[in-house]
């Protein structure tokens, strides 16, 4: 189940922000009438199908995982918050039923109804990344109902869909797809411009995919510390690990780095940045932070991946931010965005970054609420099925992702490897004409 | 009416959608497997451009029906997910296989040799998925779910290694075949092609007509709850009657090259089908004892999801209407005879 989640994350990724990269391109191609924006949100149109139909499936399979892995989550839960997935279901409706519109219909609509059906594939895709993130945000801090001898009374799905954690986490995860996959193409056609420093194409989709996951990736550390200061509130246990606050303290420093020794119960090995800590969490660089010790040690999560994962995530975002505001000097500076090959070669470097830090994200997230699956209520072990030999589709499953990831790799190589030539993107006969 | 009952029509109506729609997605899968001769790669031409642009809205059907399910029957859907574990795995194992592999092939840049291979993938995930979806409805129709299995065999694979699962399973197949050849001959142009398909189409008829007398006939002891719907009562004389009749008018419109309503025959016929089950299966959802009212959800979610339906369909229907008009326009209300005259 993790794995398939661990999978199909990243095709959700990029199939709810591509669409808005391929719907940029064709604006940009309407506003200027450049063959060459036409040519790119062709080529990023067919790369959006793989990676929407790949999200789709295995969106299909985890709708079945859930029953055939956690029946008894599922029958805790379905009820509270399975309205959301119902919400989720219309918006994929949508959205496939406007992808087919975009990628069949070029020449069988007008260009403004195909834009329109590019934008509501993009928002659709949004809305269903957004309710999925939500009933996600539940796990961590459940509400909308109440415990009667056991079983869960008084449900109010609309108070649980609009749960404090996901209300937070729902834009942490909408600006990391766009950070992510922004850079992930950037860094692609980076790459090639290195190879052809004069081809427009790629200059022309570095442009798009850069705007759009630079903006991302600088107001994400602004979400990540709304997302921080809340967590802080609803899973101090959370937290404390992720933070590598072991006692409670006031004036609480910020860690950077470090080894759990669970014999002296510290971290080794720890960086520290005086007050950080408790200024960030309560804007006081004397306000307490509570440590993980006061808590019972059954219900801590495993300290060190979840502590590793955090800080690999938060790393990695100040790295792309980083990044980004150093392509917006250069854009600045009498636009020298093209010579600089020490830029393009870091955004090469930082193309698979994006996905590492959602990678990281989630599991800092979902180990972190370990051994809980809905914190308070619900323990993991006890939601699993009891159908024996899971190994077996586990092994299965694991084989089938591995096989689709080298082939999505392989196919997305072929895509970029096909660069057009000039010739192709001036030519006039590339235009659609409407129906 | 109860909302248990709404959402249990509901869930027939998106299980009616996904087979007219997403099952025949899957039929023409298995006839791009079947195809043969000179115009083989003509049919696989026709079979990828009919259903590019709507195999993955078709698909949600499915998506939805699995989310209804586990939002509304959450006690169904655990004992369901939990004994056909086995097949719901190889189903969605079909279903990941058949949607990548035309993904694949049919959004890739270059044009060369791997694809007969996806090709390949594609047609026999497509052979295997509706197999195991009617195993699957066979199984739930039949309930011989174990109370307290003592061993793995009879918790796990004796509910649905049974004939009449397994009849099922081959029913299903059948009439997504039917559906698809009948589809495909509005779909073509080509006289050859529609020769072809017409063959096929009456073929499938013959068969998915027996089949439904021999599945009934296998519900006697396989799913006698079934078999005593509809062998004892009026209605269920009646429909028998409309199936078998159904089946024989599409034959003779097939033959006499009244495509479209043939078509619209082969659309009744599934659809009548999968009612019949529907009010001879209610109110269970899994004999013997799981049924629409003691599985539901509490009331308020109930309520709240038959809210997010209605608005949901709002947005739905038309958007759906909009896509099938865009690529199946004329073969909606009419089809293009080969010489170009517009005929029914």
């Amino acid at each position: 189940m993790a794995m398939s989640l661990g999978f199909h994350i990243i095709f959700a990724v990029v199939g709810m922000a591509m669409p808005v990269f391929m719907v940029m391109a064709e604006w940009r191609w309407l506003k200027t009438g450049k063959a060459v924006y036409l040519t790119i949100a062709k080529r990023w149109a067919k790369g959006t199908a793989i990676f929407f139909a790949i999200g789709a499936v295995t969106g299909t399979v985890l709708s079945f995982q859930l029953g055939l892995l956690w029946p008894r989550f599922m029958e805790w839960a379905g009820p509270i918050i399975g309205p959301a997935f119902a919400i989720e279901g219309f918006a994929f409706f949508t959205e496939a039923i406007f992808l087919g519109i975009y990628l069949y219909g070029w020449q069988k609509v007008s260009p403004g109804a195909h834009i329109m059906a590019g934008g509501v594939v993009a928002l659709s895709g949004i809305t269903s990344g957004v309710v999925v993130v939500m009933a996600n945000g539940w796990m961590n801090t459940p509400r909308g109902f109440m415990m009667h001898g056991g079983i869960p009374a008084n449900i109010d799905p609309f108070a649980a869909l609009f749960n404090p954690s996901g209300l937070l986490q729902a834009p942490h995860m909408i600006l990391a797809a766009f950070a992510a996959t922004g850079f992930a193409v950037a860094g692609i056609h980076a790459f090639l411009l290195l190879r052809q420093p004069s081809n427009t194409f790629h200059q022309s989709a570095l442009k798009i995919a850069l705007v759009i996951g630079g903006i991302s990736a600088v107001l994400q550390p602004l979400s990540g510390d709304f997302l921080a200061k809340q967590v802080a509130e609803f899973q101090p246990l959370k937290l404390a690990v992720f933070e590598a606050q072991v006692e409670t303290q006031r004036g609480a420093p910020f860690r950077i780095g470090g080894i759990w020794n669970p014999e002296s119960e510290i971290f080794d090995y720890v960086v520290k940045i005086p007050y950080a800590l408790s200024l960030m969490l309560t804007l006081d660089p004397n306000g307490p932070v509570i440590g993980l010790k006061d808590f019972p040690r059954e219900n801590w999560p495993p300290l060190g991946v979840t502590r590793t994962a955090f800080q690999l995530m938060v790393f990695i975002g100040f790295f792309m931010t980083g990044l980004a505001l150093w392509g917006l000097w250069l854009a600045f500076k009498n636009n020298t965005l093209f010579q600089s090959r020490r830029f393009l070669q870091a955004m090469v470097f930082a193309s698979p970054l994006g996905f590492i830090a959602i990678e990281a994200g989630w599991v800092a997230t979902e180990v972190g609420r370990q051994p809980w699956v809905i914190v308070g209520y619900l323990k993991t072990a006890d939601a699993v099925t009891p159908v024996p030999g899971l190994i077996l589709p586990l092994m299965i499953f694991c084989a089938l992702y591995i096989f689709l990831t080298c082939i999505v790799i392989w196919l997305m190589w072929r895509h970029v490897s096909a660069t057009p030539s000039q010739f192709e993107m001036t030519s006039p006969t590339e235009k659609a004409e409407p129906a | 009416m109860e909302l248990e009952v709404v959402l249990a029509t509901v869930l027939l109506i998106a299980l009616t959608f996904y087979a007219l729609l997403g099952g025949a997605d899957f039929g023409a899968g298995v006839w791009h497997l079947l195809a043969r001769g000179p115009t083989r790669r003509a049919q696989h031409q026709l079979i990828g451009e009919a259903i590019g642009p709507i195999w993955e809205a078709n698909h949600v059907w499915l998506i939805l029906i699995v989310t209804i399910l586990f939002t509304a029957f959450p006690r169904a859907y655990v004992h369901i997910s939990t004994t056909l574990h086995i097949p719901l795995t190889i189903l969605v194992i079909g279903i990941v296989l058949r949607g990548s592999a035309f993904a694949f092939r049919h959004y890739d840049i270059k044009d060369d040799d791997i694809h007969l291979r996806w090709d390949q993938l594609f047609a026999i995930s497509s052979l295997i998925s509706p197999l195991l979806l009617g195993i699957i409805i066979g199984a739930i129709t039949a309930g011989h779910f174990p109370v307290n299995a003592g061993n793995f065999f009879d918790g796990y694979i004796s509910p649905w290694l049974q004939l009449f699962p397994l009849s099922m399973g081959l029913l299903t197949l059948l009439l997504f075949l039917y559906l698809a050849a009948t589809y495909l001959i509005l779909e073509s142009r080509d006289l050859t092609l529609q020769k072809i398909f017409r063959k096929r189409a009456i073929t499938a008829a013959l068969l998915a007509g027996l089949l439904e007398e021999v599945v009934l006939y296998l519900g006697r002891s396989g799913a006698p709850r079934l078999w005593g719907e509809l062998t004892t009562s009026l209605w269920g004389g009646l429909i028998q009657l409309g199936v078998g009749s159904l089946t024989v008018a599409a034959i003779i419109l097939l033959v006499t090259q009244r495509y479209w309503w043939a078509r619209t025959c082969a659309i009744l016929q599934v659809t009548l089908t999968i009612w019949t089950w529907g009010l001879a299966q209610f109110p269970y959802l899994m004999p013997p004892d799981l049924t629409v009212f003691n599985t539901s959800a509490p009331g308020i979610t109930l309520q709240f999801i038959a809210g997010a339906l209605l608005v949901g369909t709002l947005f739905l229907f038309p958007s759906l209407f909009y896509l099938l008009r865009i690529f199946k326009g004329s073969t909606l209300f009419g089809y293009k005879r080969p010489n170009g005259k517009e005929s029914l």
